[in-house]
């Protein structure tokens, strides 16, 4: 880093973008490694070590206490007293200070506000007052545009850019390509916890995208041409909000067909998830439906959307998947207890249950020292072996599986494979979502590619890995007025967030797809080749 | 970008519409304001009712015609709950409602007392107020513990037990050393010692804080009664005769008519409650401690990343509101009785209730430990005058209002965000 610079920090999520600024802010320690600061080693015991030496920090959740005002927050820990040692906190002082940088950037933060009132994007303002205060020279931002409005983004651009005059320097950790572009000095892009290449804002965004995405080991999936029949699940204006009331899906049309593999393929955060649990029933469908061989499933409950013969694989197995304190048994019938054989009137069937284990154990090649050992103590690759087991043991129309191999170890990845493969060949409808691209191009025989909360295209599996990367950036290779966002978008320079899709030197990069496919296919070589010595251990996480 | 083609979702808008919480408070007060008016003007009787400003029938008094008492405060009742549905400024809600209340209950009283046997249609004014102080003491010291604890993000359950704790450490060590003031340190011991135990377990160990609290109080009863059984009652005069705190009188306050004999000829306890409520008060809103003890109960992580050491002050914190609740429980001691067993019986189960009541504020648990103070004084006034009320039933009446309270009826209750949450770093 160099004073009054803005270095971008990019990288998929989970690559270790926040870990790695945590390390630099003391909040975990390092196992090995140095932090150098004007050439000097520095030994972070804690936050306090790394303010004293300039380093500040907005963390991705803020951290601000709710019921405070503005200067209480900016107050706490660095707290001007008078009084001796009953220590009478100096408010009038910490105000003054408080209006005073947020005057000095133009920050328009109110000393008196109550944080639990302000929007979110006035809150972020005064996390950075929080660290201008404390006089930083290096302010890192933790994926600061991802609770922002277009607007609000804007703001926080422009905000940086007056630091950036101050001499301060910025780490700016996102997965944001426009942002990205539009301000950065220079680029870093992280993956898998390795650096796998500085870049220039010049670089094109494909490039980008590349280096970003990268390829990981690369899997064969030996399967046959599809022969799909009818359409299974029919989705259609479907409108699904994040956890944060935030629109995360916007809009999708989609259809899987009996006998056929469709990938959602896309950067994480795309609104893949809402849309996978909005089918599931786990969160309300906002407009649009969801049909299963023609039936409304919308506002179904998830026991009525699984009985109607849906096999469901969650995205975070501990969470979602598994009770982790129970047996593999009693994990392996979770979904069909309450049904013969396993259940009869109050009682369980222990007898049936283990019969149905072993043979589950048995088929699904789980490695666990018995049916009785607590599914946790099993590895990745087997617990979610488990679930695959379970949720393949009923007769399924649909199977939606949700990052079926993250974390987990490659032979298991090639067996959840092969059983996603054979649950198509028996004429089930299958929809795939991973964030693995090499993953969905393995099994998909068609890749919808999610952007934004929309599907912004729908190919073949043979479609080149650049072109699916540049539409998981949101940019559609000579569309003639295909874009999602098409017309509203301001010029491309000032809006850096969208300017994706009406970004006039994008799409020429994008109208040359001869010339790009081979830059990025030198840049993907290099990096399969970075790569290849931290692939070999499986564990992601 | 644009937002085509989704189609019309409304959010539900946030519209309170015209039952907003003043009208609803309003309502409840008019009904209050009803049934006083009506019931009590109604039962009430002719005969004079009399509120002395000393501690017996004699003095000077203020005196009131019982039925025209009873009506007039039920107006008042009724013309605050009235003036609520008609929509009060939202800074005229407490003094509004305050006065509704007290309203509400002089009108009881007029009935109650012009009602009692002839020759006692009379109430002591003096006794009431020394007599809701003296009820309310432990509660107080018993509800600041709480706040000590809480706003740091401990919950304390365990103030049963740190007030038991003082009550016997104070009672035994100020016995064999024949000090008082020994006895005041034993007691803050004492109850740091029950407090010590609860950082330790639910700071350091993660042990569930409600589960960890109960547990305490048990063992608090456990230790101090078998301590009792096999020391106290086999020598009573060497382990269980401690001095007790004489009382002091406060010159020029005492003299003030009415609070003055009830509240400035007291005891040191009294002085120390009242004291300690104003130094956590200002304490906490006003210094770095307390704005540090906030932060800590309420985003534990932030204040972390801000270079606060989080599990120090809980630390810290929880061991003060043990010494604090044992000095509480060293009132009864060493001011009042000799031990016996289990003798805090239940007032640290209120003490947390008036916490919650006075909503995790020093002035707010003050205020409705009084509360609670008040309504037990009455029920024993009442049961003196052979009142058609039951005592219980007044006896109940704080912890319906709690109840209330909780629901959220009487305002929003909000504990410290982070109050029962282990922080574990990272």
């Amino acid at each position: 880093m160099e004073p009054g610079e803005i270095h971008a920090l990019l990288g998929e999520n989970g690559a270790g973008k926040s870990t790695l600024m945590n390390v630099l802010y003391g909040l975990y320690q390092p196992d090995e490694g140095e932090i150098l600061i004007d050439g000097k080693p520095l030994k972070l015991r804690g936050p306090s070590d790394a303010i004293a030496a300039g380093i500040g920090m907005v963390h991705q959740h803020f951290m601000l206490v709710p019921v405070f005002t503005v200067t209480e927050n900016i107050m706490l820990g660095a707290e001007q007293v008078r009084g001796g040692i009953a220590g009478f906190l100096d408010r009038r002082r910490a105000r003054r200070e408080v209006a005073e940088v947020s005057e000095r950037y133009n920050l328009q933060v109110d000393p008196d506000a109550v944080i639990e009132d302000l929007p979110v994007g006035v809150q972020q303002r005064v996390e950075i007052v929080k660290a201008l205060t404390r006089d930083v020279d290096l302010l890192i931002l933790d994926e600061p545009t991802a609770v922002l409005t277009p607007q609000e983004t804007e703001e926080l651009l422009a905000v940086m850019r007056s630091l950036k005059a101050a001499g301060k320097s910025i780490v700016f950790i996102t997965h944001k390509l426009g942002e990205v572009k539009a301000i950065a000095d220079r680029i870093t892009v992280i993956r898998r916890g390795k650096t796998v290449g500085t870049a220039s804002p010049e670089a094109s965004r494909d490039e980008l995208a590349a280096l970003m995405v990268g390829r990981t080991v690369r899997l064969t999936v030996d399967k046959t041409p599809a022969t799909p029949g009818q359409p299974v699940l029919e989705v259609s204006g479907l409108v699904v909000d994040d956890d944060r009331q935030v629109r995360a899906v916007d809009g999708v049309d989609l259809t899987v067909r009996a006998g056929e593999v469709l990938g959602v393929a896309g950067v994480q955060g795309n609104g893949q998830t809402e849309l996978i649990e909005s089918i599931m029933g786990l969160r309300p469908v906002l407009a649009g439906t969801v049909a299963l061989d023609g039936q409304r499933i919308d506002g179904w409950s998830t026991k009525k959307v699984l009985r109607a013969g849906v096999g469901y694989v969650p995205e975070d197995r501990s969470v979602d998947g598994l009770v982790k304190e129970f047996t593999v048994a009693e994990n392996l019938v979770l979904d069909i207890y309450d049904r013969p054989p396993f259940g009869r009137g109050l009682s369980l069937r222990p007898d049936e249950i283990d019969r149905s284990a072993a043979e589950r154990i048995e088929q699904f090649d789980v490695r666990t020292s018995s049916a009785d050992a607590p599914v946790g103590t099993l590895s990745g690759g087997n617990q979610q072996k488990v679930i695959v087991a379970r949720e393949l043991s009923r007769p399924l129309k649909l199977f939606i599986a949700a990052q079926p191999t993250r974390g987990v170890d490659v032979g298991s990845i090639e067996f959840i494979h092969s059983r996603v493969i054979h649950e198509r060949d028996i004429g089930t409808a299958v929809l795939v979502v991973s964030s693995e691209l090499d993953e969905v191009i393995g099994l998909a025989d068609r890749i919808a590619v999610m952007y934004r909360g929309r599907i912004i295209g729908v190919v073949g599996p043979d479609t080149p890995r650049e072109e699916i990367g540049l539409l998981m950036a949101g940019i559609i290779p000579d569309a003639p007025g295909g874009s999602p966002d098409d017309g509203t978008a301001p010029t491309a320079t000032t809006d850096p967030d969208v300017a994706a899709t009406t970004d006039a030197d994008v799409a020429s990069d994008a109208g040359t797809p001869a010339t790009t496919a081979r830059n990025v296919t030198a840049t993907t070589d290099g990096v399969v080749s970075a790569d290849r010595p931290g692939s070999e251990d499986e564990k992601d996480r | 970008m644009s937002t085509t083609a989704v189609p019309d979702v409304a959010v539900a808008a946030v519209n309170e519409g015209f039952w907003t919480r003043t009208r609803k408070v309003g309502l409840v007060l008019v009904a209050l304001g009803l049934l006083a008016t009506v019931l009590f003007g109604a039962l009430a009787t002719g005969e004079q009712a009399r509120f002395t400003l000393s501690e017996d029938a004699a003095g000077a008094a203020l005196e009131v015609n019982g039925t025209v008492g009873a009506i007039v405060f039920g107006l008042i009742t009724l013309a605050a709950g009235a003036a609520m549905l008609a929509g009060l400024p939202k800074r005229w809600f407490i003094p509004v409602l305050a006065v509704g209340l007290v309203a509400f209950v002089f009108s009881f009283l007029c009935w109650q007392v012009s009602a009692a046997p002839t020759g006692q249609n009379f109430m002591p004014l003096v006794n009431i107020v020394r007599g809701t102080f003296l009820l309310a003491l432990p509660l107080i010291f018993g509800s600041l513990a709480g706040v000590l604890c809480e706003r740091s993000g401990v919950v304390n359950v365990a103030i049963e037990g740190q007030l038991l704790m003082g009550a016997f450490s104070g009672a035994l060590f100020g016995s064999i050393s024949g000090s008082v003031w020994v006895g005041l340190i034993a007691a803050a011991i004492g109850g740091s010692f029950i407090s010590l135990l609860l950082a330790v377990f639910s700071i350091r160990y993660l042990v569930d804080q409600v589960v960890m609290g109960i547990v305490l109080n048990l063992l608090a009863v456990g230790i101090t009664g078998f301590l009792y059984e096999r020391l106290m009652q086999t020598d009573a005069a060497r382990y269980n005769s401690a001095p007790r705190f004489s009382n002091w009188e406060i010159p020029l306050l005492s003299e003030i008519p009415v609070l003055g004999p009830a509240l400035f000829r007291g005891n040191i306890f009294l002085y120390l409650a009242l004291l300690l409520v104003l130094v956590i008060h200002i304490a906490l809103f006003r210094t770095r401690w307390g704005l540090r003890t906030r932060s800590v109960g309420e985003h534990p992580t932030a204040a972390d990343t801000l270079g606060v050491k989080v599990l120090g002050l809980r630390y810290r914190n929880v061991i003060m509101a043990g010494a604090v609740a044992g000095i509480g429980g060293a009132s009864y001691t060493l001011a009042l009785f000799s031990f016996t067993k289990n003798m805090i019986g239940g007032k640290g189960f209120i003490a947390l209730a008036a916490l919650i009541f006075g909503r995790w504020s020093p002035t707010g648990a003050l205020l409705a430990a009084l509360f609670f103070g008040f309504a037990d004084q009455l029920a024993t006034y009442l049961g003196a005058i052979n009142s058609v009320i039951p005592g219980q039933f007044l006896a109940m009446l704080p912890y319906l209002a709690t109840i209330l309270a909780v629901a959220g009826l009487v305002g929003r209750v909000r504990a410290p965000a982070a109050d029962g949450k282990p922080y574990i770093k990272g």
